[in-house]
């Protein structure tokens, strides 16, 4: 059994920075990483980020990533990550298994833990959603972005957030043609700026609509699209048909927690959070002393406050195994800031509202 | 149309099959679990869970936060058997 003293599940923002936080302090942290590449959903990021100086705005997120992964390799070996391993259960005496590389099957015991596995993408219900051609958008933006994989030639959009807009248009920077994104909403959701470059492209957006069904043999050749009214039910006869070869569904992400949950920590199913979520403390800390959660596993977010989580629970984890830095008080003071100010104004008035609902 | 939509990718259970369930009077998702194996493939329940909570929820007239979940347990992914008895055996040196 491989003894740690913090053990961070997922490297991505929220993972790498509670590893910077807590190494700085002094602790001896593992990482684990399902991935062969760490950063989690940074990587594929190709995007310049938002948000304030703090978190790297203005730069884009797979280059965060490095700055992040710079700052690990500057605390030697007291960061130590382990890619390719999948964190696969935790039990009661903190005891959490492990498969590495498919091929070896291990104990870790951890004084303390950061669960930062992040998040999961939803999936929508219509006719012949199974049809090979159909994925969900973030995995189009891995196939393209991490992989250098040409998903196909024509894209149906579903969903016009901030992942759907972004994706669409990485798509055509890809020299791939997005026919159109649709949302059953009345109004776009993703941020003006990112929506307004691909109206520009000529990409129609539709908000109200929704996909009615898609249409194939061995694989999807069109979708049928159609309005919704303010029910979001569909209108018969304002059905449309786009000839495609892929669908994206980008209607949101669910928090992936489920290790948590076979741990017993309280769960609470918080729409604003977009899922089942973790009751926790100001600080990151669930109802089990010494495990803590930060990022979108704690409700989905932006990968800014999920940093800012990560940076808060590593420091206060390190700091319940004793390893309190002399500027403990002031640093947290300064994360909690940051995390208020990420979720001030309207567009925090959800998260806020969720935020609420979980605190132990 | 509802017999072609996939609510669990795992298992091919179909959005009709849930709703025929629903309709008879399975309105949990435990229930559904057992008759269909819902939940216990590859993704333990990751994709079908909200969708099928939802028609529960829809259904019923609850609210999404009433409803039950199944418990979650170990594995979360696939773990071959002999990796499992290989490890079990190092404890036992």
């Amino acid at each position: 059994m491989k003894e740690v003293e913090l053990l961070i599940i997922g490297s991505g923002p929220a993972g790498l920075c509670a590893a910077i936080s807590a190494a700085s302090s002094g602790a001896r942290v593992l990482i684990l990483e399902r991935s062969f590449r760490p950063g989690g959903q940074l990587i594929k990021q190709t995007h310049m980020f938002f948000g304030s100086e703090a978190q790297y705005a203005s730069h884009r997120g797979v280059d965060i990533a490095d700055i992040l992964l710079d700052k690990v390799r500057a605390l030697g070996d007291r960061i130590e990550i382990m890619l390719n391993t999948t964190a696969v259960a935790f039990y009661e005496d903190n005891v959490v298994t492990a498969l590495k590389d498919e091929k070896e099957y291990f104990k870790i015991k951890a004084k303390s833990i950061v669960c930062a596995t992040g998040a999961f993408e939803k999936s929508l219900a219509f006719p012949n959603n199974d049809l090979p051609g159909i994925y969900g958008a973030g995995a189009v933006q891995t196939l393209m972005n991490v992989y250098g994989v040409k998903p196909g030639d024509r894209v149906l959009m579903v969903g016009a957030g901030n992942i759907g807009v972004i994706v669409s248009y990485q798509l055509m920077q890809a020299g791939i043609q997005v026919v159109a994104v649709l949302d059953a909403a009345p109004r776009i959701g993703a941020y003006l700026v990112h929506a307004s470059k691909l109206a520009r492209m000529g990409v129609p957006i539709l908000t109200s609509h929704t996909v009615k069904e898609a249409i194939g043999t061995d694989c999807i050749e069109a979708a049928v699209v159609c309005e919704v009214d303010e029910k979001f039910q569909p209108i018969p006869g304002t059905e449309t048909r786009y000839d495609v070869d892929v669908l994206c569904i980008s209607v949101g992400l669910s928090p992936l927690n489920e290790l948590l949950a076979m741990r017993g920590v309280e769960m609470k199913y918080v729409p604003q959070l977009s899922g089942s979520v973790p009751m926790r403390t100001e600080t990151c800390e669930t109802c089990i002393p010494g495990v803590f959660v930060a990022g979108d596993a704690s409700g989905i977010e932006e990968a800014s406050s999920a940093m800012v989580e990560g940076y808060l629970a590593g420091l206060c984890a390190a700091a319940k195994l004793g390893h309190v830095p002399e500027d403990f008080e002031a640093r947290k003071q300064d994360y909690l800031k940051q995390l208020e100010d990420l979720r001030s104004g309207p567009v925090g008035d959800r998260i806020r509202a969720g935020m609420k609902l979980t605190q132990l | 149309m509802d017999e072609n939509t996939i609510i669990c990718r795992c298992s091919d259970v179909t959005l009709k099959e849930i709703r025929d369930l629903i309709a008879q009077g399975y309105v949990t998702y435990d229930e559904i679990k057992r008759i269909t194996r819902i939940g216990m493939g590859p993704c333990q329940g990751k994709t079908c869970g909200q969708l099928v909570l939802r028609e529960i929820a829809n259904a019923t007239g609850q609210s999404m936060a009433d409803l039950k979940f199944h418990n979650i347990r170990p594995p979360v992914v696939g773990v071959p058997l002999h990796l499992i008895a290989e490890e079990a055996k190092k404890n036992e040196e």
